[in-house]
């Protein structure tokens, strides 16, 4: 793809989805639920943690076993990292 | 007026929480825009302005006051909105939002049909949504590329990068639909 095409696909994708106007706020006042977050206990906090560091190692071993396995994967795995 | 917010950002470190609060009130809007840019669905903005401030009041630890507050904000606060992208969003999902502004009448280009242009917005959200925030960020909003490198941790070349990429898929998706940009 050239320069001409990114060009143009750029002005299709402005035109498809203008941007989001500056002056955009909420619509509600925000503090009140920040509040109420802020009071809930963080019941699953810890093992939500626990379970997230769990699969990020299953999937980092997974990756380097393949890697292992199939060293012409890795232009494939850096392709979508 | 410097010593002022130095105070409350130190105070806010160390976990005050009417500092906290002074902080959340001071840019809540700015982390709300951004929330809104990436994920371009208010609702869902206001949620995460919500999730983006718990994670900044959880994290306060961490804070380094002599960085400032609103990049540190806003890496956290692109990193709730790709977190919401990623949990299984879809073109089937588009917020009436987009899909108002994707059939909106515009001037520019007359012969650009309302169609084509819910088809792009369409196949935009269908891209994964790490180059969807990248493009949005770069093309749509045409942030400075140094900004949105800063906003998801990546260096300016990775920015590029990820735009060029998701114009290329987002090319050859609208080809299959026989729409040739």
């Amino acid at each position: 793809m050239n320069e001409d095409d990114q060009d143009r696909m750029k002005k299709l994708l402005k035109q498809a989805l203008p941007p989001v106007k500056e002056d955009a706020e909420p619509r509600r006042n925000l503090w009140p639920a920040m509040l109420r977050r802020m009071d809930a206990r963080p019941t699953t906090a810890v093992w939500a943690g626990f379970s997230s560091a769990w699969f990020d190692g299953a999937l980092a071993a997974g990756l380097v076993a393949l890697i292992a396995i199939s060293p012409a994967s890795i232009p494939i795995i850096l392709y979508y990292l | 007026m410097q010593n002022d917010e130095s105070y409350v950002l130190n105070q806010f470190q160390q976990g005050d929480a009417a500092a906290f609060e002074t902080l959340f009130h001071q840019h809540q809007r700015t982390v709300y825009c951004w929330v809104l840019r990436i994920t371009r669905n208010s609702a869902a903005a206001e949620d995460l302005t919500i999730e983006t401030f718990w994670r900044i009041f959880s994290a306060h630890a961490r804070f380094d006051p002599a960085r400032g507050f609103e990049g540190w904000a806003r890496r956290i606060a692109t990193r709730a909105a790709l977190d919401w992208l990623r949990a299984g969003r879809t073109e089937s999902e588009l917020s009436t939002e987009m899909l108002a502004e994707a059939m909106a009448p515009i001037e520019a280009d007359p012969a650009l049909t309302a169609e084509i242009r819910l088809k792009t917005a369409m196949a935009f959200a269908r891209l994964p949504a790490k180059l969807r925030t990248a493009a949005t960020l770069a093309v749509i909003e045409e942030l400075p590329q140094r900004d949105v490198a800063a906003a998801l941790g990546i260096s300016v070349a990775a920015v590029k990068l990820r735009v060029f990429r998701a114009l290329r898929l987002l090319r050859k998706d609208l080809e299959k639909q026989g729409i040739t940009p």
